[in-house]
């Protein structure tokens, strides 16, 4: 704070102090407070506003329930709510972007912390950062060309006689988990990066000197070192896919809807902000617990997270 | 279990640059063997050679009488202790050292107690559950020599394991690294620039310059006959004399230099103009009066007290600066500053060099 006065003079550090303030307490704090607030209240016709209808309930997040449809969990059929199921399956695939997304970057920022030459590596980088130019609803109707029947991803797979007829890719979940994988894969592979080059490059040696074969050398020295780095970057693919409104838009088919398209169509197309501003909270809540019970079983603190 | 290593031949180039150029040397089986040398003057090469991180350009390299060439590190019966250590922080100490039993598939209590045994060994018992970070720089030493007894390696590989150590703990770590050698039998290469670590440790040195073997010899030889001027200056001081020989004769020679003549050892070979006399600072006299032969007059320009010697700087009056050292057997006299006196040394204590052995000879 003195540092800050003695760098900038007073008025410089007033202004920068309000703007942060404002940002996080008008700009982020607040919206998020007013629609805590307004998700206990119903849904009200304008006059009804502060009248005796107007009570605090968990109303809003029992709607979530209703209107039964069968699910299969783990090979058991249930009976849920369709809005239920939509949100068990919108944590269940961002799970499975998260775990796609790790297999992919494991591999890669190993391969640029460890084995490429330093020399190289601002051009791989701009090899990887190029793509994030392009907006992301661009990207994402790229993949929808991609993935189309007659598209080029088909017509490679059948060119080069790995499938023998098109496989229908704009289906269920699976363009909305491609694109999510594409989209925030560089989230997991930028910490990942991050936690392998501050790795000892001695330390693996001296596991191969020791006669450890290459998977246990990762297994034991090479993968706990990261798990920071795989922490921070699971934590930020699962909230942004979990959270996606834009991909799942674009390229989810009609038999994979994401939560957020839910609460889209409560708050947009009902009108009713109570209803989605509940459904919001509800997916913010589950995926925090989510994370929480995750950082348990991995063993990982918080702090190490923040690094 | 000890096995001996023989260095053939062995080249290894870093693109144009040749790291380490046709060194041959057989280190036997229970030796301490130390690689001496300045930083760059390829001794790490020739280890990460032996462990097998760098494969050599030309040459062979066998262990215990066998080729190792294409065999990887986890296949070599040796085991490094790296500069840094390079050990586990994420384990506890006693999964540390038995790392290398846990890769090869012993169960958890026979890891257990061989780490506890090990732990004994290097005089640490009972630090088995502590974290690495909770050890001093002594300690974790122990460890890592631990954590490399472990696979019980034919071949121990230390890269300057004590440089990161404080001066005192360095000293101790010498005798004990001594003791454990000695106590296992394992052959240890040690990797040092420090000459008096590798005076004092070993049974033979071998002092590197530009990749090139200079010489391989026991500590007594190394200091007493060095091969050629490197040798000479790198380990030890000297006072160093330029001139030209003439009149070589049952490995004597007369050299006449700018300060006067002097007859000294000659290696074989040297002649002509600009060649060096080495003779070592404890191996000069200062006396009242001239010596018959080697001697020098001059005016005393610097004293130093030292405790068990006193270095003495003296300047003759061509101009040299001859630094002496006269044992402080408790009746020396200290020179005063000032003081006109002569130096002189012993022709057999002095020797006629050839520069070092050059990247192209």
């Amino acid at each position: 704070m003195q540092e800050m006065m003695k760098r900038y003079g007073g008025a410089l550090t007033a202004i920068i102090l309000l703007l942060t303030t404002f940002w996080i307490l008008v700009l982020l704090i607040l919206p998020n407070l007013t629609m805590f607030e307004s998700s206990f209240r119903p849904y009200l016709p304008v006059l009804d506003i502060g009248g005796p209808k107007d009570t605090y309930s968990l109303g809003n997040y029992m709607n979530i329930f209703g209107g039964e449809v069968p699910m299969s969990i783990f090979g058991i059929d249930v009976m849920v709510s369709a809005r239920v199921k939509i949100f068990i399956l919108t944590v269940f695939y961002s799970i499975v972007v998260t775990v796609i997304a790790f297999l992919l970057a494991y591999p890669l920022s190993f391969y640029l912390a460890k084995v490429v030459s330093p020399k190289s590596l601002p051009t791989l980088f701009l090899l990887l950062f190029v793509p994030l130019w392009v907006s992301e609803v661009l990207r994402s109707f790229a993949w929808y060309v991609i993935l189309t029947l007659k598209g080029p991803l088909n017509g490679i797979l059948m060119q080069i006689g790995l499938i023998e007829r098109e496989i229908r890719w704009i289906e269920g979940y699976s363009p909305v988990v491609i694109t999510l994988v594409y989209a925030y894969v560089l989230f997991m592979l930028f910490p990942l990066f991050n936690a392998m080059q501050s790795l000892d490059s001695n330390q693996i040696e001296a596991a191969e000197d020791l006669g450890s074969p290459w998977w246990r050398t990762h297994w034991r020295i090479i993968l706990p070192h990261a798990k920071p780095g795989i922490a921070s970057g699971a934590v930020m693919v699962f909230m942004l896919s979990a959270g996606s409104l834009l991909v799942p838009a674009i390229i989810g088919s009609t038999s994979g809807n994401w939560f957020t398209q839910t609460i889209q169509g409560v708050m947009l197309e009902e009108q009713n902000w109570n209803g989605g501003a509940a459904f919001a909270f509800l997916l913010l809540i589950v995926c925090t617990l989510i994370v929480v019970l995750a950082m348990r079983v991995f063993r990982v603190k918080l702090s190490d997270i923040a690094k | 279990m000890s096995a001996g290593i023989d260095l053939d031949n062995v080249v290894c180039d870093f693109g144009s640059f040749r790291a380490v150029d046709h060194v041959n040397v057989s280190i036997q089986p229970g030796e301490f063997f130390s690689f001496l040398g300045p930083s760059g003057c390829g001794k790490t090469t020739i280890l990460r050679m032996i462990s097998g991180f760098i494969e050599p350009t030309q040459g062979v390299i066998r262990i215990g009488g066998k080729d190792m060439r294409g065999q990887r590190p986890n296949q070599r019966p040796t085991a490094l202790i790296f500069q840094n250590l390079a050990l586990f922080p994420l384990m506890p100490v006693w999964e540390n050292i038995s790392f290398g039993l846990e890769v090869r598939g012993v169960d958890k209590a026979k890891r257990r107690a061989r780490a506890e045994e090990l732990l004994a060994l290097v005089d640490l018992p009972g630090a088995g559950d502590k974290m690495i970070s909770q050890l001093s720089g002594g300690q974790k030493q122990r460890v890592a020599i631990a954590r490399a007894l472990a696979v019980e390696p034919s071949v121990m590989l230390l890269d300057e394991p004590l440089s990161a150590l404080d001066l005192k703990l360095r000293q101790n770590m010498r005798a004990e690294l001594r003791a454990i050698q000695k106590r296992t039998g394992v052959t240890f290469v040690f990797i040092t620039h420090d000459q008096g670590e590798a005076l004092a440790m070993s049974d033979r040195v071998g002092v590197m310059s530009q990749g090139k073997l200079q010489q391989g010899a026991n500590p007594r030889d190394i200091y007493n006959n060095p091969v050629n001027g490197f040798v000479a200056s790198f380990v030890g001081e000297n006072n160093v004399l330029t001139g030209g020989v003439s009149a070589p004769a049952a490995g004597f020679a007369t050299m006449d230099t700018p300060h006067g003549r002097f007859r000294a050892r000659i290696a074989d070979g040297v002649s002509g103009t600009g060649v060096k006399l080495y003779v070592r600072p404890e191996h000069t006299a200062i006396s009242d009066t001239a010596a018959p032969e080697n001697s020098v007059p001059v005016t005393i320009s610097e004293v130093a007290f030292e405790g068990n010697f006193i270095a003495v700087h003296a300047v003759s009056d061509s101009g040299m600066t001859f630094l002496s050292e006269i044992r402080n057997d408790g009746a020396a006299t200290v020179p005063a500053i000032g003081s006109k006196l002569h130096v002189s040394f012993d022709p057999a204590r002095a020797a006629i060099l050839p520069d070092a052995a050059s990247a192209k000879g």
